[in-house]
């Protein structure tokens, strides 16, 4: 898929959100939007991950640590084949198994996500698996910038520059905000780059909402040979529409008949 | 029968936000931390009338914990506050370490309990809570009913001294208990006096208790309902002077029946009185997604499964 094309895809999947989020009345709407590009890389361009290979050893990981951003992760595994979009109507509705979270429940999906802090962890012990069988298994992660305050986060960083898994990446979707206020004011982050280089990881900024980046910079990894990779993807929470863009409250905010008409004409605009 | 009515549905979380509200302004000691869910803990009037007794730690619940221990010297009053998951069993050590084996008091405040608050699904729908903390060593355990009884109870865990936990939840649910209530620590709540059965219900599930209620007295089942607020200390002497009435019971609560209070009621049954006990209450199972409303009848948790359960327990007294 070249560049064009990989544009092309954010925008049908952000419309996608919209609609799934817009029928359950539910959902991570802000969240979803500012990750779905770096999702739409590393599905059509970096994992090798498919319905085909999913059960088999030597397939990549992928764990979603910010769980609650599962909308987004739920209309790339539909376009990738592992269950019929249409299953995306029932969306947190009663019964369904298509929950607010990540389960696994659903082909495609790694691991049970939605406490925040515990993704990276678990990729730490699936790329230390990896490396034991000297397997080209790459695990990947995304974490949100509020989810960085979890102190599990920190053990881990530490263990993989310890056990030099440089099989093992962590995207941060930089978008800046969380829930009640922005990052900087709940408990600031920075200087990250420096923090987690200090903490044995190669570290790169990247416009987490631009493909053509992206793509170039997973192109790059491992950054460093014996490290663990860390791309800070600078985002835009509600990226696409620009009623949403940056404004706290679609965190998980859903919206009305007009704002969602809206919302579509914004993506195709 | 005492007839229960109500004018209005509010959410419990809301009552808890109203009691400290009223903490800001009759306690200096008071004092709160969050991590990044200001909105759904409603401490918002809290923090805006009171902003230099207000901590936002981030999302970063294990240090939140360990700072309102460390918060306590000087008499300070911490109230700890997140999602019942993630300020309990996410939590655990520090809270068994650093608060309830140290002795700090600490008040951890915990919203979205049990299974009703929707579409979230099980990694947000915590119903082991109850059995982590009152398997603590002095922890004080309290799960209040509606929206004027949490707001009480808020009040009451500050002026108490030690660790407390205090649960509450989401869903707007009816309100029905005395504005002006004055929450006692420990003493269970003659919610109806009756002679067949005892029902000890806790939390959102007194409200389906005192539904039930109804339902049994049209079959000439007279049905003695009783809020157990607070779990731990459990009122012994109220349990017990009940069943010796009834001579059976039903416990009714949004939490797994494995370590819950059914749990808690039927060892005083077994030790000191023992009658049939039947529990209303999840059966080992996680969470999903879905209206409360959808989920507390498909878990068994309404007026219908306590009436089921109750005329059961009937049925093993007179067997
Ligand atoms: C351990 C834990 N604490 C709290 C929450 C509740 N919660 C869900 S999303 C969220 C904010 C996340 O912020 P961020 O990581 O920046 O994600 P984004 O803003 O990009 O959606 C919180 C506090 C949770 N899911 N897990």
């Amino acid at each position: 898929m070249n560049i064009k094309e990989l544009e092309e895809k954010s925008k049908a999947y952000r419309k996608k959100i919209l609609k799934y989020i817009y029928n359950a009345k539910a959902g991570h709407t802000g969240g979803s939007l500012s990750i779905i590009d770096i999702l739409n890389v590393l599905y059509n361009k970096v994992l090798n991950v498919s319905p085909e290979n999913f059960n088999s050893p030597e397939k990549d990981i992928y764990i979603q640590s910010k769980g609650h951003c599962v909308e987004a992760l739920y209309v790339v595994l539909a376009d990738k084949g592992f269950f019929p979009e249409d299953d995306l109507l029932t969306l947190c509705q009663y019964q369904s198994p298509y929950i607010g979270h990540p389960t696994k429940k659903i082909k495609g999906m790694e691991q049970n996500t939605g406490g925040l802090g515990h993704g990276l962890s678990i990729c730490c012990g699936s790329a230390l698996a990896a490396k034991k069988d000297q397997s080209d298994v790459k695990v990947y992660t995304v974490l949100g910038d509020g989810e960085m305050a979890e102190g599990s986060n920190w053990e881990a960083f530490m263990f993989a520059a310890h056990y030099k898994l440089d099989n093992l990446c962590a995207i941060l979707d930089y978008n800046k905000l969380q829930i009640t206020a922005p990052n900087a004011d709940v408990m600031g982050l920075e200087p990250l780059d420096k923090k987690l280089e200090a903490f044995g990881w190669a570290v790169r900024h990247v416009d987490g909402n631009d493909v053509e980046s992206l793509v170039n910079t997973f192109d790059a990894l491992p950054f460093e040979a014996g490290k663990p990779s860390f791309i800070i993807a600078h985002t835009t929470k509600g990226k696409g529409v620009s009623y949403m863009e940056n404004v706290l409250k679609w965190h998980h905010g859903v919206p009305t008949a007009e704002q969602y008409e809206l919302a579509l004409a914004d993506i195709d605009g | 029968m005492k007839k229960y009515t109500f004018t209005e549905k509010k959410d419990t979380r809301s009552g808890f936000g109203a009691g400290m509200q009223v903490l800001g302004q009759t306690n200096p000691n008071v004092v709160a931390l969050c991590a990044d869910l200001i909105g759904s803990l409603k401490l918002d009037a809290f923090i805006k009338e009171n902003p230099e007794r207000f901590f936002q730690t981030g999302i970063a619940e294990a240090n939140m914990v360990g700072i309102a221990a460390g918060l306590t010297i000087g008499g300070k009053i911490p109230f700890a506050t997140t999602f019942a998951n993630f300020g309990t069993g996410r939590v655990y050590d520090q809270i068994r370490q650093s608060v309830a084996y140290s002795n700090k008091n600490v008040k951890i405040a915990c919203s979205h309990a049990g299974l009703t608050l929707g579409e979230d699904g099980a990694t947000h729908q915590i119903l082991e809570d109850i059995g982590l903390m009152k398997m603590l060593p002095g922890m004080t355990v309290i799960n209040p009913c509606d929206f004027n009884q949490t707001k009480a109870a808020t009040i009451a865990v500050a002026e108490y001294e030690g660790p407390v936990y205090l649960r509450f939840g989401r869903p707007v649910v009816p309100v029905f208990t005395p504005a002006d209530q004055k929450f006692e620590i420990g003493k269970a709540w003659m919610v109806n006096e009756g002679t067949d059965v005892s029902i000890f219900a806790t939390g959102h599930l007194v409200w389906e208790a005192i539904q039930a209620g109804e339902i049994l007295a049209e079959k000439g089942i007279n049905a003695e309902i009783i809020n157990i607020h607070t779990i731990k200390p459990l009122d012994v002497e109220a349990v017990l002077a009940s069943v010796k009435k009834t001579g059976c019971a039903v416990s009714a609560e949004e939490h797994q029946v494995n370590g819950g209070l059914g749990d808690s009621i039927a060892q005083v049954l077994v030790q000191h009185h023992y009658v049939p006990l039947e529990y209303v209450g999840v059966n080992d199972s996680f969470g999903e997604s879905g209206t409360p409303a959808q989920l507390m009848e498909k878990y068994g948790l309404n007026a219908a499964s306590i009436v089921e359960k109750a005329l059961k327990a009937i049925e093993r007294k007179n067997a």
